[in-house]
Parts: C-alpha cells; sequence; structure tokens
C-alpha cells in the first residue's frame, strides 16, 4: 500500500493536518499567527544550513526555528514591536538562507520543492518523521492542554494555579517548531502557515469549547489534505498549494454557513 | 499579632521590594493576611497594587524581600479583567473546569454561590459585565480556596453592581470562612467591608482598621477631596452597626 506515492502523499498531508490542528488553534487564540509565519520563513535557512553539513533537514529546520524563537523572546521589549522584530528575522531568514543555499554548488537542489513543498515525493522515511514529529506535537500539546489553555486565557490566572505561563509559551514554540520541520516537505516554508491558521479559523465557527474546535480543525485539516491532493491529482496542479485552496475553500464556506446562522438565514 | 503563633498567616511578605528596570514600584513592602480575615489595599494609580498581588502570586521576581505562602495554600484568584479572544469559544461549564479534575456539581454549587446559577451551557463571550465578573468568582471558588484574591474585581460594573459583587463576596467569606484580600478603588464600598485596610503608594503609608485609615493624614494627603465623602458614607454605613463599630474601636486601640 505505502508502495503508492498518492497514498504516501495522503497520509504526509493528514499526518501534518493532525498536528498542526490543535497548534494552530493555539496560534489563533494567542494571536501568534506571525510568530507561526515567521518560524516557518526562518526554516529555509535551516535547510540551507542542513544542506551545506550534510545533515537532517528536520533536525536544521527545528534547530533554527528555536534559535529564531529565542531570538524574538530576546528582542522583544528592547525597543522594538513584536511584528518589527518577527519582520526582520523572518525575511532575513529567509533571504539569507536562499542566498546559502546558492552557494551549495556540489549539489543540485530544487528550491520550489522547499518553498511549495513536495508532496508527490514522500519517501517511507520522510513519512516516518512526519508521523513521529506529529505524535509528539500532539502529545505534548494534550498532556499540558489545561496548562495551555489557562495559560492562554489570563497569565496571573496560571500563576494563581501555580502554573509558570513561560514554560506553556516553551511548549507552544519546541510543537511550532517541530511542526514546521515535518511540514516543509508536505506545504514548503511559505504555507505552512496556511495549515496552521486555515483549519483552525475554519473550525471557529463550528465550535463552542475549545476541545471541539480542535477536533474540527483536525477534521478540517485532514479532508484539506485528502481532497487537495485528488484535485491535484486530476488537475495537474502542484499539491502543497492545492491543499491550502480546499483548506481556504472551507474556511470560506463555514464562515458563510456562520454568519447565515447568527442572523437567522 | 492578633493570633501570635496559633495558626499559620496564609500570606506573608517582608521587606518586599519590587523593580521593573530602574524603576522600583515597592519599597519595603511588609503584609499579612490572616485565616478568614478581609483586608483591602487601596492606593492611587501607580502605587504598586498590582505589582503586589503579582509578587504574591509568583508572577514577578521580588528584587528584594520575601513572600512567603503558607504550604499547599489554595489560592482563588479574580483578575482585573479576562480579556477572552473572539476566536476562542469556550462555554462557562468549560471555563469552570479549567483545574485539574472538577466536578460538574461543584460547578453548580460555584456558580450559585457566586449568584449566577444556571449559567454552564452559555457562552462566555455572551455574559453581562457583572455576569462575568461572577463567573470569574465562582471559578476562583470551585477549589474551595483559603484566601481569594480581588484584583479591582469590579471594574467596569456600574455602583450597584459592584456593592452587590462586594456583598457576596462578604457572603462567601461568612460561608466558607476563606481569607480574602483585594485591591478597589471604589473606597466606601469596599472600607465599610474590610476588617483591614492597607494604604500603599511605593510602600504601606497606613494601616489598620478602615476607621483608623480613613481618619490617617496619609490616606487624606493620598486621596484629598474624595476622602471626605467616602468617609461620610462609610461612617453612615456603620450608624447602625454598634457592635461592629466597638469592634473597631478595640483593634484600633491595640
Amino acid at each position: 500500500m505505502l508502495d503508492d506515492f498518492m497514498v504516501r502523499a495522503t497520509l504526509a498531508g493528514v499526518g501534518v493536518a493532525f498536528a498542526a490542528a490543535p497548534l494552530g488553534c493555539f496560534v489563533v487564540w494567542r494571536r501568534m499567527a506571525y510568530f507561526g509565519d515567521a518560524t516557518a520563513h526562518a526554516a529555509m535557512l535551516g535547510v540551507a544550513l542542513s544542506l551545506a553539513m550534510q545533515m537532517s533537514i528536520f533536525l536544521g529546520a527545528v534547530m533554527v526555528a528555536l534559535a529564531m524563537a529565542a531570538t524574538v523572546n530576546l528582542l522583544t521589549g528592547r525597543g522594538y514591536a513584536m511584528d518589527t522584530v518577527l519582520g526582520v528575522l523572518a525575511h532575513s531568514a529567509l533571504a539569507f538562507g536562499l542566498v546559502a543555499v546558492s552557494f551549495l554548488s556540489g549539489i543540485r537542489i530544487d528550491l520550489m520543492a522547499y518553498l511549495f513543498g513536495d508532496l508527490l515525493a514522500v519517501s517511507r522515511g520522510d513519512l516516518l518523521v512526519i508521523w513521529g514529529g506529529a505524535a509528539l506535537v500532539v502529545a505534548l500539546i494534550a498532556s499540558r492542554w489545561q496548562a495551555l489553555l489557562t495559560a492562554t486565557l489570563n497569565e496571573e490566572l496560571a500563576y494563581s494555579s501555580g502554573l509558570d505561563p513561560r514554560r506553556e509559551q516553551l511548549i507552544l514554540t519546541l510543537s511550532l517548531a517541530i511542526t514546521v520541520a515535518v511540514a516543509i516537505k508536505v506545504v514548503g516554508v511559505l504555507l505552512i502557515a496556511a495549515m496552521l491558521i486555515i483549519p483552525a479559523a475554519a473550525a471557529r465557527s463550528l465550535a463552542r469549547t475549545p476541545e471541539s474546535m480542535a477536533i474540527f480543525a483536525a477534521a478540517i485539516g485532514g479532508i484539506s489534505a485528502v481532497a487537495g491532493l485528488r484535485a491535484a491529482y486530476a488537475f495537474d496542479t502542484p499539491a502543497g498549494p492545492s491543499i491550502v485552496c480546499v483548506a481556504a475553500s472551507l474556511f470560506a464556506g463555514f464562515g458563510i454557513l456562520g454568519w447565515c446562522r447568527r442572523h437567522g438565514m | 499579632m492578633r493570633r501570635p503563633g496559633r495558626v499559620m498567616s496564609l500570606i506573608n511578605v517582608e521587606n518586599l521590594s519590587v523593580r521593573y528596570g530602574a524603576n522600583t514600584v515597592l519599597r519595603h513592602v511588609g503584609l499579612t493576611v490572616e485565616p478568614g480575615e478581609i483586608v483591602t489595599i487601596v492606593g492611587p494609580n501607580g502605587s504598586g497594587k498590582t505589582s503586589l498581588f503579582r509578587a504574591i502570586i509568583g508572577a514577578t521576581e521580588p528584587a528584594a524581600g520575601r513572600v512567603t505562602l503558607k504550604p499547599g495554600l489554595r489560592i482563588g484568584y479574580v483578575p482585573q479583567r479576562l480579556h477572552i479572544d473572539p476566536t476562542l469559544p469556550i462555554t462557562v461549564g468549560r471555563f469552570m473546569r479549567l483545574g485539574d479534575r472538577v466536578r460538574r456539581q461543584d460547578c453548580v454549587t460555584a456558580l450559585d454561590a457566586a449568584g449566577v446559577p444556571d449559567m454552564l451551557k452559555r457562552q462566555m463571550s455572551q455574559l453581562s459585565g457583572g455576569q462575568f465578573q461572577r463567573v470569574l468568582l465562582a471559578r476562583a471558588l470551585i477549589a474551595r480556596p483559603e484566601i481569594l484574591l480581588l484584583d479591582e474585581a469590579t471594574q467596569g460594573l456600574d455602583q450597584p453592581g459592584s456593592a452587590a459583587f462586594y456583598r457576596q463576596i462578604e457572603t462567601v467569606r461568612a460561608e466558607t470562612g476563606c481569607a480574602v484580600l483585594m485591591i478597589s478603588h471604589e473606597l466606601h464600598v469596599v472600607m465599610s467591608a474590610s476588617d483591614r485596610v492597607v494604604c500603599l503608594n511605593g510602600h504601606v503609608c497606613c494601616e489598620g482598621t478602615p476607621a483608623v485609615v480613613a481618619s490617617a493624614p496619609e490616606y487624606r494627603a493620598l486621596f484629598g477631596t474624595g476622602t471626605g465623602g467616602a468617609l461620610a458614607l462609610y461612617r453612615h454605613d456603620h450608624d447602625h452597626d454598634h457592635s461592629h463599630d466597638h469592634m473597631h474601636g478595640q483593634e484600633a486601640a491595640e
């Protein structure tokens, strides 16, 4: 079954969607959308470094994403606004990554594969990394769910319940870095934030509790991956962007549905 | 001081200083809260009230001094504002179960005690300001706290609303015996309900029963013209409560 490239691609897409769903909810609730975007852009530098040092792209991307998060935390509150710091770091890292890749003369690299993903070329080894990473992210978030939720609602509330919001922030940052690293192959660094945010945002109008929003987001992400791949196959379109297009259509559909329901139509 | 060595203080703040960068917001602050008492912190804006709270719950590292909590102290915290992002769907029932292993029956009991029954299925975003604050109070009560911390908990409520809220606090204290430490601007309302008032302005300016603090020159210097009205209301409230007045007199004499 895993011999079929479409099956592998579908499994990879669904794996990323599952990890991105609960994490994406927190990204939306905490208004970290730009932070997720920046982490993903910075991963390009990680890709370049991994290729240069001939190590796993997953590791390189995780490390650069974490370094990026640490730098952001260091620089904010020192005279620069968060979005300025993110804008500077994200695009510099992306640019340096692209330039660095061009220096790697010995290796022939398809840049597009890293920018927009190369879902149809997913190997069994990639699948293992993607599902391993996704399982790790889901386990991390599930085990700290109550604490993450409390810290998201109110910092002081978290402290008074004996929690440390900084630790919860760290868990989210770590999850984000892992998700970005496993998603590069699937949607590429430019569209990772879309996989985080769009399914979660689409799930909002359906959900009454945080948990149901995460589950709806996972379902919407999974459906987008499956339907997007089928569309890509049928119409010969790029796989990653097709998945995001389906997710965006679902977002629009559920949004209109929710609006009609609220207005009694 | 009043119960020497018998019961451990719930909160003991010694010589606390808090700094943000070069800015010292609290200097050598001392404060204790005993089981069952209602203590109110008053002070102008920027007097360090919220910093003191943050230091007590461990959200701010003291620059000097220390904060000792009774080991295993159960704190019920009611924040000043709780902004729930519109993208976060959450029902009252789910909000109440934020802690570990909260039973449904406890939610119902706590909502009743806070004066907002039958709200479990409502979305938090659909509550009025008063209902929202009462749900926050209910959530704080659910873990059967030994002390309630209220940080300007009635901000955004109208006068009758906040008066009703503080009556609810007194009822809760009477029923559960928990101590209350609160910050408030509404001097006349909270002072009449307090056992002890601490007037803060970067340091503790004065401290004592409401009557003692209200007549202290430091307090009058801080609150100026507004004090007359607050004091009048305070006295009015207690005209009819002789035993209460008497108790205050005793404590003031200590």
